[in-house]
C-alpha cells in the first residue's frame, strides 16, 4: 500500500479498526475529537459498534463491559476526561480486562488548555486510578508510530488481559503526516473463555469482578497482577536509542518532544557537541536498562530529561541513572514546546558546568 | 409426593449473607425464577451494584459482572452492544442508582438500552451502615442524617420510576413491594413482564421493588415489612407507570 497523508486522530481510529476493534465508546473532548468523530462515521458501515456515552466516567464503563464480554474495544480521551475516566480503569485492571484507551494530552492542571502536553506522565505510568496496577503506556512519536502501536496495543491488551494505554498529545492528533497501514506481527493470543456472553448451559458461569473481601485473597490478587506485571517487563519494552556513540550528553526524551530533541542534537553535532538520545516508546515498562547501559559510558557527562511538561519522566531517570552521573531537567508547560534552540543552549550550559 | 416448591435453578448454591429479615433474598428469586421460566438463565448476564448487593455475582446461575458504585447500567449497555441476544439485567440499591449512578440510569433509559434494571428502594445506604440515601423520606432517621430528614435541608426523596417513566425510550417502567404475599406475586409478575419486553427489543425496562432492612432501620422483620407498608407505599405509590404496550 502506498503512503496516504492521515491526520493523527483519524489515523489511530482506523488503525483500531484494522485491528479487530468494533465497539468504542467516547466522549467529545478536544484535542481528539476526531477519533469518536472517525468511529461514529466507520462503524455503522462495517457492523461495529460506536456510542456517544453520556460522560468520561460512563463512557470507560461501557468499555468494562464490553471488554467483559470479550469484545476488542477503545476508548479515547484528553486530560481531563482521562482523570474522569481513572475509576473505570482501575476497575478494568482489577478485573484483569483487556482495552485500549487513548489519551492525547493537553495542557493542565485543571481545565488547563488544549495545546499539546506531556503532564500526564505521572497519571499514566505511576496508578492515575487508585490501587497497585500498571497500565502498558505507548508514547508514539509520529502518526505512523501512532499507527502501529495503535495495532499492537489491542494484541498486548489480549495477551495478558491488561488495559493499554496510548499516550499521544495534541500535537500527535492533530498533526498530518504520511502513514503506511501495514499488518502487525500476528502474536499467538489465549482463547477468551473468561468471557461473559452467557454459559448456553454449557459450563459454569463467568464472573468478571475486582472485589476480593478476604485480605488475603486481595493480596494474592496483586500479587499475581505484579507477576503478570514482571512479565510484561521483561516482554515488552520498546525503546529507541539515538546517536549514543561517544555522546557527551545523552537526553531524555518521548512523543513529540524527541523529534524536537532529535533537532537539538543535529544543532549541537554542527557546534561539534556530540548529544545522544534514549527514546523510551514505551513509558512503562520503562525502558530503565537503556539508561543504565548509557550511564556506564565513559564519555557520557551528564543526562538531560526534556519533556513538556514540569519534570515527570525525568524521576524515572533518575531512579534508572541511579546516582551514577547528573541528570537534569529542561520543560516546557501548559501546551508550550520547547524549541531545539532553547535545548541545545540548556544543553551547553550543563556540559560547560560538567567540564 | 407432588412438589409445591423447588429452588429455581437461576440461583446459585451459594447461602446469601443477607440480613435476617431483609427482602433482598426474596428479590434475588423472584428475578432468578423469571430467568428461568422464561427459559433465559443460559443467556442471561447480570451486572451487581456496590451496596448490600455486591455478592450478587455469587447468587445467580448466569454470567455476571460487577460494576463500580452507580455504573452498572454503563457496564450493561457495553455488555448488551456485544451480545444483543443475551437478557442482561442491572441489580442495583437506591444509592447505587438513584444517587451516585443517577446519570448513568438516565442516559441508559435515554437510549432505549435493551436491558432490564432490578432497582431495590429500601430507602437507605445498607452495606455502608445506615447513611442517608436520595430515597430517605423526610423525617426518617439515618447515621448522616440523626435528627432526621430535613427537607430543606436534605431536599425531598427521589422518585425515580416517575422519573423514569418521562423518557420516551423507556418501555416498561413498574414500583412493586415484597412485604406480603400479593405483593410479591405481583412483584414477579411485572420482573417477568420486563424481562419479556427487554426480549422483544422494546426498549428499557425497570422494576422499582421496595425492600426493607430491618438492621438499619431499627426494626424487626415484622416491624420493617409494616414500617414500609406505612410509610413507603405513601410516598412512593405502586404500580405500572409506563409500559409501552399500553401507550398509543
Amino acid at each position: 500500500m502506498a503512503k496516504e497523508l492521515w491526520k493523527g486522530n483519524e489515523a489511530v481510529a482506523e488503525a483500531a479498526i484494522k485491528a479487530g476493534c468494533r465497539f468504542f465508546f467516547g466522549y467529545p473532548i478536544t484535542p481528539q475529537n476526531e477519533i469518536p468523530e472517525y468511529m461514529a462515521m466507520k462503524m455503522p458501515q462495517i457492523d461495529g459498534c460506536f456510542l456517544q456515552a453520556e460522560s468520561e466516567v460512563a463512557a470507560i464503563n461501557m468499555v468494562y463491559g464490553a471488554a467483559g464480554a470479550g469484545a476488542r474495544v477503545m476508548t479515547s480521551s484528553s486530560s481531563p476526561g482521562i482523570s474522569l475516566k481513572q475509576e473505570g480503569i482501575t476497575y478494568i485492571a482489577g478485573a484483569e480486562l483487556p482495552c485500549v484507551i487513548v489519551n492525547m494530552v493537553r495542557g493542565g492542571p485543571g481545565l488547563g488548555g488544549i495545546q499539546p502536553a506531556q503532564s500526564d506522565y505521572f497519571q499514566s505510568c505511576k496508578g492515575g486510578g487508585h490501587g497497585d496496577y500498571r497500565l502498558v503506556v505507548l508514547a508514539p512519536a509520529s502518526v505512523q508510530e501512532a499507527v502501529d502501536l495503535t495495532q499492537e496495543a489491542f494484541d498486548i491488551a489480549d495477551q495478558y488481559r491488561n488495559p493499554v494505554l496510548i499516550l499521544g498529545d495534541g500535537m500527535i492528533g492533530q498533526m498530518m503526516e504520511p502513514v503506511e497501514f501495514t499488518e502487525v506481527k500476528k502474536r499467538k493470543l489465549p482463547e477468551k473463555t473468561w468471557a461473559t456472553v452467557g454459559t448456553k448451559g454449557k459450563r459454569k458461569t463467568n464472573v468478571i469482578n475486582s472485589l476480593f473481601i478476604d485480605p488475603a485473597d486481595c493480596e494474592r490478587h496483586n500479587f499475581h497482577l505484579f507477576e503478570k506485571y514482571a512479565e510484561i517487563e521483561k516482554n515488552e519494552i520498546k525503546v529507541e536509542e539515538y546517536n549514543l556513540e561517544g555522546a557527551e550528553i545523552v537526553f531524555a526524551a518521548y512523543g513529540t518532544t524527541a523529534r524536537i530533541v532529535k533537532n537539538a542534537i543535529n544543532s549541537l553535532a554542527k557546534e561539534g557537541i556530540k548529544a545522544g538520545l534514549i527514546r523510551p516508546i514505551t513509558l512503562w515498562p520503562f525502558p530503565a536498562k537503556a539508561f543504565e547501559k548509557a550511564a556506564e559510558q565513559a564519555g557520557v557527562k551528564a543526562f538531560m530529561s526534556v519533556e513538556m511538561s514540569m519534570g515527570q519522566m525525568v524521576e524515572d531517570v533518575k531512579l534508572s541513572v541511579n546516582g551514577k552521573k547528573p541528570v537534569y531537567f529542561y520543560g516546557r508547560t501548559g501546551g508550550m514546546f520547547p524549541t531545539p534552540k532553547a535545548i541545545a543552549e540548556e544543553a551547553k550550559k550543563i556540559l560547560g558546568g560538567a567540564k | 409426593m407432588a412438589v409445591v416448591f423447588e429452588k429455581t435453578r437461576g440461583l446459585a448454591e451459594k447461602p446469601f449473607h443477607y440480613c435476617p429479615g431483609c427482602t433482598h433474598g426474596i428479590i434475588h428469586r423472584l428475578v432468578a425464577e423469571s430467568l428461568d421460566e422464561l427459559n433465559l438463565i443460559d443467556d442471561a448476564i447480570g451486572v451487581a451494584p456496590v451496596g448490600c448487593a455486591v455478592f450478587a455475582y455469587d447468587y445467580f446461575n448466569c454470567d455476571m459482572q460487577e460494576a463500580a458504585h452507580g455504573r452498572a447500567p454503563a457496564a450493561a449497555t457495553g455488555i448488551k452492544r456485544v451480545n444483543p441476544n443475551a437478557a442482561v439485567f442491572t441489580y442495583q440499591g437506591d444509592g447505587d442508582l438513584a444517587s451516585i449512578g443517577a446519570a448513568e440510569v438516565v442516559h441508559a433509559a435515554m437510549r432505549g438500552e435493551k436491558i432490564t434494571t432490578i432497582f431495590v428502594n429500601n430507602a437507605i445506604y445498607g452495606m455502608t451502615g445506615g447513611q442517608m440515601a436520595p430515597t430517605t423520606l423526610v423525617g426518617q432517621k439515618a447515621t448522616t442524617a440523626p435528627y432526621g430528614r430535613d427537607e430543606n435541608h436534605a431536599g425531598m426523596p427521589l422518585r425515580v420510576s416517575e422519573m423514569l417513566a418521562t423518557i420516551p425510550k423507556a418501555a416498561f417502567v413498574e414500583r412493586v413491594s415484597v412485604h406480603d404475599v400479593k405483593h410479591i406475586i405481583q412483584a414477579k409478575k411485572a420482573i417477568k413482564k420486563a424481562f419479556q419486553l427487554q426480549m422483544e427489543g422494546k426498549g428499557f425496562t425497570l422494576v422499582e421493588v421496595l425492600s426493607t432492612c430491618p438492621t438499619n432501620w431499627g426494626k424487626t422483620p415484622i416491624e420493617a415489612l409494616k414500617w414500609l407498608q406505612e410509610n413507603m407505599i405513601p410516598y412512593y405509590p405502586l404500580g405500572n407507570f409506563k409500559n409501552i404496550e399500553e401507550v398509543k
